[in-house]
């Protein structure tokens, strides 16, 4: 029996994943606060290190502004530069 | 007139009076070089992420405040002279941050931990 020929019952339905979107867009944000580290940490992985624009789904102009509002928290000693556990 | 927004972190060592006055001088040193005040923040002591010449503690201070562009530079002078300051960051603020602040300042609902529309999502 070839492995093609391997028939299912059901058709065998690939998780369809939900389409990301840009949070900034969506919600009309405008300005990111790099006051606010709760905010950012949604933006960092345990390691205090950001996610890739492919994990956030942000759009480039966002993810650019989520990146200099970290560093400038970095900066301030409002994030660290690296721990772990962030979360 | 730019709209700047001027974050200090002070020694922990300074007490609450000193803490005070330092602020206060700092305001009078923007107003005397025709700056105006906008808004200010006093978050005062909080632990750092990471320690900063040994010390784990500092006393936070957040103020807005616009300037000509001139500004700038007299100020971080007469910071870096400073010896009580241990870190300062000044930021220009484009219109966007500017209405953030306004929203923040006037209470647009502060239960929204970020801007006018965020709604905490899935």
């Amino acid at each position: 029996m070839a492995k093609t020929d391997i028939k299912y019952l059901t058709t065998n339905r690939v998780e369809v994943r939900q389409k990301k979107y840009c949070r900034f867009k969506k919600m009309g944000i405008k300005y990111i606060d790099y006051k606010d580290p709760e905010f950012l940490k949604k933006f960092l992985n345990e390691q205090g290190k950001l996610l890739p624009r492919r994990i956030t789904g942000n759009s480039m102009k966002f993810q650019r502004k989520v990146a200099q509002a970290v560093k400038k928290a970095r900066q301030m000693a409002i994030l660290p530069f690296v721990t772990d556990l962030l979360k | 007139m730019n709209s700047y927004e001027l974050m200090v972190i002070f020694t922990p060592v300074l007490s609450t009076e000193e803490y005070n006055a330092a602020i206060k001088n700092l305001k009078k040193f923007i107003t005397d070089n025709e700056g105006e005040i906008v808004g200010e923040n006093v978050w005062g002591l909080k632990s750092f992420a990471y320690p900063i010449d040994k010390k784990t503690t500092g006393l936070y201070y957040v103020l807005e405040y616009s300037a000509p562009a001139t500004f700038n530079a007299k100020l971080l002078v007469q910071m870096s002279r400073d010896e009580s300051i241990m870190r300062q960051m000044i930021n220009a603020l484009d219109k966007h941050a500017v209405a953030y602040n306004n929203r923040k300042r006037n209470g647009g609902s502060a239960a929204k931990q970020h801007s006018v529309t965020e709604k905490e999502e899935a």
